[in-house]
């Protein structure tokens, strides 16, 4: 070729066109992989189903129901005063994950929490446990009355999920 | 080896095969005349012995996915259509699920193996990094196999181990979800799993090729750990190993039939014959026992990412391994204190499966943490030092000598 010797380093029209075909290649590429890893997010109708209702009526003090909402228990326990006064107490105790009982309750009553272990998934027992609140079989995590993990592998208290008050024996979850 | 290549086409057909795709060429130098150290023992069978295991597995899994229904109302229900009505369903699947099993037993007498004479050590880097992709590989289509049942252990096994993903830090929630599909191990889940659990197996034997491709470059190792010099030390792979493997494959048969026809059931839980249920866990949820020691691990960990952390870091210490080894020697045959620290270790690993299958509560976990740091200790304190303070014995000269010396011992006695 007849062209005049060009250092090796210097940035030249070939390198320029390199670079921008190789980036325009690679944001191509990028946008035409999204939707491959996109589509194994939630679909529409997984979320659909994002939402319950649920009628307390007939759930008497100590008593608990369990109800499933995204595929997941939901912990709806009337708590005794014992309860709700042992909860109210340990504010102050050593906690892992330091939350105030009052701040996981709307009505002190009741006490709704989705009913996964914070640590690997598992569904705690109820009443169970070093303080009597509820216990994960598979790791061995405990928590209290108020749902706070206070030993064991979790690192979580259990999760309050959104949830309000409809009427006074009813609420939405989600 | 890459030496020359022996291969004599006879007919005109192969002839004008071989100046097209010289295919048959390529099995005979690797199959057939591939120069192989003459001294390998019967712990040398399990390659071949893996790769019936994965064929098998492939074999009885397409088969089972053409009566298997990978939905969450009908999964439970097709697996004992298979079982119940589908003609020697019965046998394919127990075929599948206990060739599982056997195929982790071969590859962890596979893996021992290397780690005794130094398969890891130079140059045979690539071709033990390859090993230990496999066996990643293997453990996800396992995972993933046992999920497709859809019974309690299934459910909560996957449960547990896609949560381990949640510990990751701030994106760990969205990568759960984004596994499940959902907001839980649910019915996208279960599809997924099932076309994922599809996919592993020819992913493996697509890295199997490479594997066995890293092993012809240098050529086996064997017992001596000393490199092939010449032609005196080696044998045409066949019929010297071509009958070795298929000895002790047939060995190997023997038992996997006893597990098949015998105990189909013994190695795994009785609770998977439960339909999944997501309200209930069950009291005691274990992995299969391959994966029990990583489980110990796992529990061992009063916190959770770092509990996940240490789990992953048991198996990716392996690729360091080759670099860890500081030894030059690479026979355990010929490290007297290697030896000894070889036998701990196996020991510390099956304690560890003993302790995965035990409750995490009181001692189980303080044991578990001791054996835990020792497994660690083992690659990143023990293996390092050991090479340098070691004094390993007289490495014969040639593998011809090592064979030969065993005999040629006794005659000089004699003569005194």
């Amino acid at each position: 070729m007849s062209s005049a010797p060009e250092t090796e380093n210097d940035p030249n029209r070939r390198d320029f066109l390199f670079l921008a075909t190789g980036a325009f290649a690679a944001v191509g590429a990028a946008s035409i992989v999204w939707p491959l890893i996109d589509q194994m997010n939630p679909d529409a109708s997984v979320k659909a189903l994002a939402s319950i209702e649920v009628d307390l009526d007939g759930v008497d003090v100590g008593q608990s129901i369990t109800v499933m909402w995204r595929g997941k228990p939901v912990f709806i326990r009337r708590r005794t005063d014992g309860e709700i006064a042992t909860a109210r107490n340990d504010d102050n105790a050593n906690l892992i994950d330091p939350q105030n009982d009052v701040e996981r309750v709307q009505k002190d009553e009741w006490l709704i929490m989705v009913g996964i272990c914070t640590h690997l998934g598992c569904v705690p027992l109820g009443q169970a446990g070093d303080f009597n609140g509820w216990f994960c079989p598979c790791h061995g995590s405990h928590y209290d009355t108020s749902g706070r993990i206070r030993k064991g592998p979790a690192p979580k208290n259990l999760e309050i999920p959104p949830y309000n008050f409809v009427n006074d024996t009813r609420i939405k979850v989600g | 080896m890459s030496g020359e290549s022996t291969y004599n086409p006879q007919s005109g057909f192969t002839k004008w095969l071989d100046t097209r795709l010289p295919i048959l060429r390529l099995a005979h130098d690797s199959f057939v005349d591939y120069p192989t150290p003459k001294n390998l023992n019967y712990w040398w069978t399990f390659g071949g012995i893996l790769t019936f295991c994965l064929i098998t597995q492939i074999v009885t899994g397409i088969i089972l996915a053409m009566h298997y229904t990978p939905h969450i109302d009908f999964a439970f229900a097709s697996v004992e259509h298979i079982m119940r009505d589908v003609n020697y369903g019965w046998l394919i699947r127990y075929i599948h699920a206990n060739g599982a099993s056997m195929f982790f037993l071969a590859v962890y007498i596979h893996i021992f193996r290397g780690l005794y004479y130094g398969s890891y050590k130079a140059p045979r880097e690539v071709l033990w990094i390859l090993g230990v992709i496999i066996y990643i590989l293997m453990m996800a289509a396992a995972f993933m196999g046992y999920v497709l049942p859809w019974g309690q252990m299934s459910l909560w096994g996957a449960t547990v181990i896609t949560n381990l993903f949640g510990a990751i830090p701030l994106v760990g929630e969205s990568v759960a979800i984004w596994l499940w599909g959902g907001f839980s191990v649910d019915n996208a889940t279960l599809n997924r799993f099932f076309s994922l659990h599809y996919l592993v197996p020819f992913l493996i034997l697509g890295v199997v090729v490479l594997h066995i491709w890293a092993l012809h470059v240098p050529g086996n190792n064997n017992p001596a750990g000393i490199s092939v010099q010449t032609k005196k030390d080696t044998l045409p792979f066949h019929p010297y190993y071509t009958v070795k493997d298929a000895f002790g494959l047939s060995i190997f048969l023997i038992l996997f039939s006893y597990f098949i026809f015998f105990e189909p059931n013994v190695l795994g839980h009785a609770d998977n014959y439960i339909p999944a249920n997501p309200l209930v866990t069950p009291a005691h949820i274990v992995p299969e026992w391959y994966l029990l020691p990583f489980y110990a691990i796992l529990r061992a960990v009063p916190d959770k990412l770092g509990g996940v952390v240490l789990m992953f870091g048991a198996i990716f210490v392996m690729f360091l391994l080759p670099w860890l080894d500081t030894s030059k020697v690479r026979s355990g045959r010929y490290r007297p204190l290697f030896k000894q620290f070889y036998i701990l270790f196996i020991i510390n690993c099956l304690f560890l499966g003993y302790l995965g299958a035990q409750p995490a509560e009181g001692s189980y976990v303080i044991m578990a943490r001791i054996a835990t740091v020792y497994y660690f200790a083992h690659f990143l304190v023990i293996l390092p030092i050991l090479g340098v303070v070691e004094k390993p014995k007289n490495v014969p000269q040639s593998i011809s000598d090592s064979v030969l010396g065993d005999v040629a011992q006794p005659n000089v006695q004699a003569a005194e």
